[in-house]
């Protein structure tokens, strides 16, 4: 029986003007008005729990080139691990201050950035948890749909026990932590770099 | 404990692969191990939600939505449709956002060099919410066709580029939608990268002369479809 599904189809180069709108994607500034964009990197406000990160990274093609014209989307729990969604189940509060939701596009150089804060551990199945993790999607020309991945954060005591990474190749497993850079501005800031191809290829998932 | 329901599988029949040998820079550009299967937990069953904050009156018509006091040339359009999952239910309150180029196939964007005017007037991008059963609409212009360097001679069909949430992470969708009859069809890379016929027709608009607006606007309808819960829910967290 067909799923009836909708195709996936590649964002193209030109998705900065309906996702992610700044007044430099244009040739004509005052297209932009005052429409700046809404969804943005910076997933916080003075108000969110929780302990500040900056993740910054490059998204890399075959060849090793930096990506200019990809997005990065990422979506996260809170502080304590619940999402702001009408669809977790947990029971506790949630942070209403925290949509959980960011995206960046790439710049020239291919990087990307997000300000937010480090997530709890989030339920699994059968009452295991998860450690601290941020959803991530990207998608750019030349992909024909868009692919799914995770970031985790070094050092971190859960990553022993997660019951997605242990479902990964261990020889693959580095591809999705972030590397811990020091402090930077009271955040704590994290490397993670996305090889679409190569021998250091990020770890897709598929759900 | 509250019962969260599982999403049936992408359907992978309907979905472009990564590796499109027609489709040039998939080449360096598609992941090529494979994909690590994982079991759909919070992480993946649930999604942003967004509302009122992220859109804004006027959004939906991007003839005016530039906002610069004069309309958008071209053949103007109205979109409608239904978002829905792929077991009928209608996705109520859900983000979709439009980007296109201009009735003369040209964005505004500065990486665009294509050598075609611009529209002062146009921004080409637009904002809506579906409502409760789950309908969008918004009127535009209709766009061009332009050229791309995938080949010598590669044209796009017109097109404008959509972006769904659904309720879950696992639910978003980048799109786009096609127009009936369009001879480049056959002949486009990306919409060939739909492997089978069925699907790729679901993303060819149909015209309906019943969704136009007599001596205003041709109407067309594009309805999405994404993916849909199982009927029995599983055990929570
Ligand atoms: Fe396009």
């Amino acid at each position: 029986m067909p799923s009836w599904q909708t195709p996936a189809q590649t964002l193209g180069p030109f998705f900065h003007q309906g996702l992610a709108r700044t007044r430099q994607a244009f040739q004509l500034p005052w297209l932009c008005g005052d429409a700046v964009d809404v969804i943005g990197n910076v997933l916080f406000n003075e108000r969110t729990l929780g302990q500040r990160i900056r993740v910054e990274g490059v998204v890399y093609d075959g060849l090793e080139e930096p990506m200019v014209d990809a997005l990065v989307e990422v979506w996260q729990a809170d502080a304590h691990g619940r999402y702001n969604s009408p669809l977790d189940t947990g029971e506790s509060a949630v942070d209403a201050t925290f949509t959980g939701f960011g995206r960046a596009p790439t710049d020239e150089k291919g990087a990307f950035s997000f300000l937010s804060i480090k997530p709890g551990n989030v339920p699994w199945l059968g009452g295991l948890v998860q450690a601290p993790h941020i959803n991530v999607i990207v998608g750019a020309r030349g992909m024909a749909r868009q692919a799914f991945t995770r970031i985790y954060f070094d050092a971190d005591a859960g990553l022993a026990s997660d019951p997605v990474l242990s479902r990964v190749p261990a020889a693959r497993r580095h591809t999705l932590i972030a590397r811990a850079g020091g402090e930077h501005d009271g955040a704590l800031t994290y490397r993670f770099d996305l090889h679409l191809q190569g021998e250091n290829e990020t770890v897709f998932f598929d759900f | 404990m509250k019962k969260v329901s599982q999403y049936q599988p992408r359907d992978e029949r309907a979905h472009p692969p990564y590796v499109s040998p027609r489709y040039v820079s998939t080449a360096r550009r598609a992941p090529l191990l494979p994909a690590v299967a994982i079991p759909q937990s919070l992480s993946e069953l649930t999604g942003p939600v967004f509302g009122d904050e992220v859109v804004r009156h006027g959004d939906d018509d991007l003839t005016t939505n530039a906002g610069t006091g004069s309309p958008a040339l071209g053949e103007r359009i109205i979109v409608s449709g239904q978002v829905l999952e792929a077991r009928g239910r209608p996705v109520s309150n859900t983000l979709v956002e439009v980007w296109q180029c201009n009735a003369a196939g040209r964005y505004p964007h500065v990486h665009d060099t294509h050598d075609a005017p611009l529209d002062p007037n146009f921004l080409g991008a637009g904002r809506m919410l579906t409502d409760a059963e789950g309908w969008y609409q918004f009127t535009t212009i209709k766009p061009g066709a332009y050229p791309w360097r995938n080949d010598h001679n590669a044209w796009r069909p017109a097109h404008i580029h959509f972006s769904l949430f659904g309720p879950a992470f696992l639910t978003r969708l980048v799109t786009q939608m096609y127009f009936p009859g369009d001879p480049l069809l056959d002949l486009d890379a990306i919409y060939m990268s739909v492997p089978d016929a069925a699907a790729r027709q679901r993303l060819v608009a149909k015209f309906e002369r019943e969704a136009s607006r007599p001596h205003f606007a041709l109407g067309y309808r594009f309805d999405i479809v994404l993916r849909g819960r199982e009927e029995t829910p599983m055990e929570g967290s």
